[in-house]
């Protein structure tokens, strides 16, 4: 056949793999000059994990749940919506804009059940790749429609948060948040960067469970937050990545959004289910804009739709059904709303065992900030280096800012984990 | 605190004033829910910086609807019952409704019954197995690229997110920013681009006068293109024209394109899909990797998996070694990570289950095989239908191209008058997806054309 023999031909023609050929073809490689990227300082931690062969080691590096036995967990509200997808339904395209069903639950979720704005028609929401893709579409509108801005970002944050908004080419800055002696919010120090901040400036807000430090304004603060803002104009974008994971109460956890809401803030807003619902791997989520009226949100969700297209052209059908099937069956969302519970019911109490195992250890350090923090983290104020020790010493794995994922926390290993931390931050 | 509910007709500007009016009394007059115009405004005199109400987004205009997309919008919308969607490339069966392939329902089910199954977070690449199996499917199992560890493929969203991905790395790590693409080519392939950073240039690719390769055309815009550039290959069933070089034509490109250096960057969509074999539709790739040169790869199981919304994908980079692969391959998770993080798993998992069982990939090429066949008849019965009326023209094009759209050469006037007047839609460029035709739609869509050329020029 001429194509055999011809491919046979070139083949022939072509270089033979020796070590000296080799090196030639990297040096003359187009990609030669491309630099080995560092390691992602979140993701990087569990493949490390992985790769340790030690029989007591803990990650409590990534923040995904596990359940009391340290296995990942799959919701039982979330098996039967799957059931009842295989078999049944097609796999067409979904709109650019995503699943219209999905994004409605959502926004009644983010909203309120019975939100004006939703019965107006007025805020613009597209189904996005979870909370990494509803910043990324946000922030590249922003880029696009609203090239002088820049956004604020509180300190610390979720390490991706600077990728993204650096990726999409707005500028960033950075507002006070954590205040490492209290290991609590500085709220004077906030109130101060907000204020001094040019009006009409973007902030990034954290909506409920603080990553990576686990600690919320209270209902009083955010109040006082909504109001300054409104002094001074600035555009409040929420990350919402916890709704329900942090008290258990996913209206609860809507409070600062509500706040906002109620006091005539036109939000973004951005909504993952992969914690709250479990569907990490599936890229669940929602970017949603409130506007002026419903003509502007029909404008603004058709420009998201123009930066989805040549991005991925349309989002990911499985996920968006899974979370349809489950918010529109009132028994599903039932279950859903207990076993979301249940998980951040665990976490609660692992806070607690923690701090209980350390203090009766005889740590004279305050712990306290282990149970006033919220979600998914603690912020435990261990140093790099403490870090580092527990990490080569006792096989735990955790981020370098001495962030603890508390969903990695079980009762069989909590007093390990207590231990191991006293060792290493105890004063000789 | 008063609800946010009990707003109802007060304008909103007047709405945002009194909450803030609000906020500033003293609680105990937080009691009262209602305010009036005028006492928000005595109350808010001594703020003068107060804010304004109106959005940030107040001049914002609305997109024009996708041009692709955009068909099957207005087709949804038609109520005549005689319409015929041959807008965008999704397969439909002869009854005209999508089709879900029976080895993906069965490894959809393997998938639920998994008790052990989780939904994690993927890594930043994708699904391993999926990666290595991708790559040998578009490469061939021998392929010495493989066999020497010099392919680094990630998991991306479908042909789409393939593209743009492999040009964002471009954009930062390649020293040439130019893509040349062809003329025509898929609509979103300049937005995709241009967006990743890079200039596109087009190179003569259609001939209208024959409908087929504009050969010479094409030798001399890739010729005069700077050492270095990227071009933008359609691998097989080029989208939207059908038409694709012979592999004697291939060759030539393929030596034209190492002589000068040009970067091929492949994107198939529509591998097995357009002859009915994959081995068949991968051999314009497969012959640039033998002669152990560069490239990229866009591969999409949208259409020859019928994944279409679970959005599965791949990008492979064939590097000039392995130690290069892995460096590569580490500056794609920096472009992933900021773009989602990691890509969706449901869809990759059927495909990995489908291709490491031998007999679930053999039941998929048969499958795949009778989608081409269908598409394959479809074009005879057109033609066939065409010649029969004695429709003016010359409609061999029909049958010569390949793959899953027919470029039939009829103008936007032409279209436009099929729509209106016989409910037919297809893109403004004339081009029609013969997966969306059966023997009961041929005639009216034969009829349609008939009369557009012949009252219509």
């Amino acid at each position: 056949m001429a194509m055999s023999s011809s491919l046979a031909a070139i083949r022939r023609r072509a270089v033979a793999p020796s070590p000296l050929a080799a090196r030639a073809r990297a040096m003359a490689s187009l990609f030669g000059h491309v630099e080995p990227a560092p390691k992602d300082p979140i993701l990087g931690v569990t493949e490390a994990f992985l790769a340790d062969p030690s029989p007591d080691k803990v990650n409590v590096g990534v923040g995904a749940y596990r359940d009391d036995n340290g296995k990942p967990v799959v919701l039982d509200c979330v098996r039967e919506a799957e059931r009842r997808i295989a078999g049944n339904l097609n796999m067409e395209y979904l709109p650019m804009g995503g699943s219209i069903k999905m994004i409605e639950e959502s926004l009644k979720l983010a909203y309120g059940e019975d939100s004006e704005f939703i019965k107006d028609k007025r805020i613009a929401a597209v189904q996005a790749l979870s909370g990494t893709g509803a910043c990324r579409l946000f922030a590249d509108f922003q880029r696009r429609f609203l090239p002088d801005s820049q956004i604020y970002i509180p300190t610390p944050t979720w390490s991706n948060h600077h990728n993204i908004w650096r990726d999409a080419q707005v500028p960033q800055r950075t507002f006070t948040y954590y205040h490492p002696e209290s290991r609590g919010l500085d709220f004077a120090g906030l109130m101060d960067d907000i204020k001094n901040a040019p009006n009409g400036s973007f902030f990034l807000l954290h909506a409920c469970a603080h990553n990576p430090t686990g600690v919320d304004p209270t209902e009083e603060q955010w109040r006082e937050i909504s109001y300054q803002f409104k002094v001074k104009n600035h555009f409040p974008f929420f990350d919402m990545a916890y709704q329900g994971f942090a008290s258990g109460d996913p209206e609860r956890d809507a409070r600062a959004i509500r706040i906002f809401l109620e006091d005539g803030h036109q939000i973004g807003c951005a909504q993952s289910y992969a914690k709250n619902m479990g569907l990490y791997g599936q890229r669940a989520g929602c970017l949603s804009i409130l506007c002026e009226d419903e003509m502007q949100a029909v404008a603004v969700k058709s420009q998201l739709q123009q930066i989805a297209r040549p991005m991925y052209s349309n989002p990911p059908v499985h996920g968006s059904l899974v979370v349809s099937i489950i918010l529109n069956d009132p028994e599903l969302k039932s279950l859903w709303l207990k076993e979301v519970k249940g998980m951040a019911d665990r976490i609660i109490g692992m806070r607690k065992a923690l701090r209980e195992n350390l203090e009766s250890l005889g740590s004279h350090l305050s712990w306290d900030h282990i149970t006033n923090q919220i979600g998914m983290f603690c912020y435990s104020g261990m140093t790099p280096e403490q870090v580092d020790r527990l990490t080569n010493e006792y096989h735990i794995y955790m981020t370098r800012n001495g962030r603890i994922s508390m969903a990695g926390v079980t009762t069989g290993n909590v007093a390990y984990l207590a231990n191991a931390i006293h060792e290493v931050t105890k004063t000789k | 605190m008063p609800s946010a509910n009990v707003r109802g007709a007060q304008p909103s500007a007047d709405r945002r004033l009194s909450t803030l009016v609000r906020h500033l009394l003293p609680s105990s007059a937080r009691t009262a829910t209602t305010t009036t115009t005028t006492s928000a405004a005595d109350s808010l005199e001594a703020f003068p910086t107060m804010a304004s109400p109106s959005s940030v987004f107040a001049g914002l205009a609305q997109a024009p609807e996708d041009p692709i997309l955009g068909v099957t919008v207005a087709y949804n919308k038609d109520p005549s019952p005689m319409k015929v969607n041959l807008g965008v490339g999704a397969y439909r069966t002869e009854e005209g409704k999508p089709l879900v392939l029976n080895v993906v329902r069965r490894a959809e089910q393997m998938l639920i019954n998994n008790p052990s199954r989780v939904k994690e977070y993927l890594p930043i690449t994708g699904l391993a197995d999926f990666n290595k199996l991708s790559a040998k499917l578009i490469f061939g199992a021998e392929s010495p690229a493989i066999q020497e560890n010099r392919v680094a493929t990630v998991q991306c969203l479908s042909g789409t997110g393939s593209l743009r991905v492999g040009g964002e790395f471009l954009a930062r790590h390649y020293h040439e920013r130019t893509i040349y693409i062809p003329q025509p080519t898929w609509g979103n392939h300049p937005k995709v681009f241009t967006l990743a950073g890079l200039t596109v240039r087009s190179y003569r690719y259609y001939d209208p006068a024959t409908r087929g390769l504009d050969f010479q055309g094409l030798l001399e815009d890739l010729s005069s293109a700077p050492s270095g550039a990227i071009v933008l290959l359609h691998a097989c069933a080029h989208n939207p024209t059908g038409v694709d070089p012979t592999l004697d034509q291939w060759e030539q490109i393929r030596q034209l394109m190492r002589s000068k250096s040009l970067l091929p960057f492949f994107d198939s969509a529509y591998q097995g899909f357009a002859s009915g074999s994959l081995d068949k539709d991968a051999q314009s790739v497969r012959m640039f990797v033998a002669d152990g040169g560069e490239l990229l790869m866009a591969q999409s199981y949208a259409k020859n998996m019928g994944l279409y919304g679970e959005r599965v994908g791949a990008l492979s980079i064939v590097c000039g070694s392995a130690d290069v692969a892995v460096r590569v391959e580490s500056q794609l998770k920096l472009v992933i990570r900021p773009m989602y993080s990691n890509p969706p798993i449901h869809g990759a998992s059927i495909v990995a289950t489908i291709l490491k069982d031998s007999a679930m990939f053999d039941e998929w090429t048969l499958e795949l095989k009778g989608m081409a066949d269908r598409i394959i008849s479809m074009r005879q019965q057109l033609f066939d239908a065409l010649k029969t009326r004695e429709t003016p023209g010359d409609w061999s094009h029909i049958i010569k191209q390949i793959g899953m759209f027919t470029f039939t050469g009829l103008n936007s006037d032409q279209v436009a008058f099929m729509r209106q007047e016989y409910h037919i839609y297809m893109t403004s460029d004339g081009r029609i997806s013969m997966a969306g035709l059966s023997a009961r739609t041929i005639p009216h869509l034969a009829d349609a054309i008939h009369a557009a050329v012949t009252k219509l020029k």
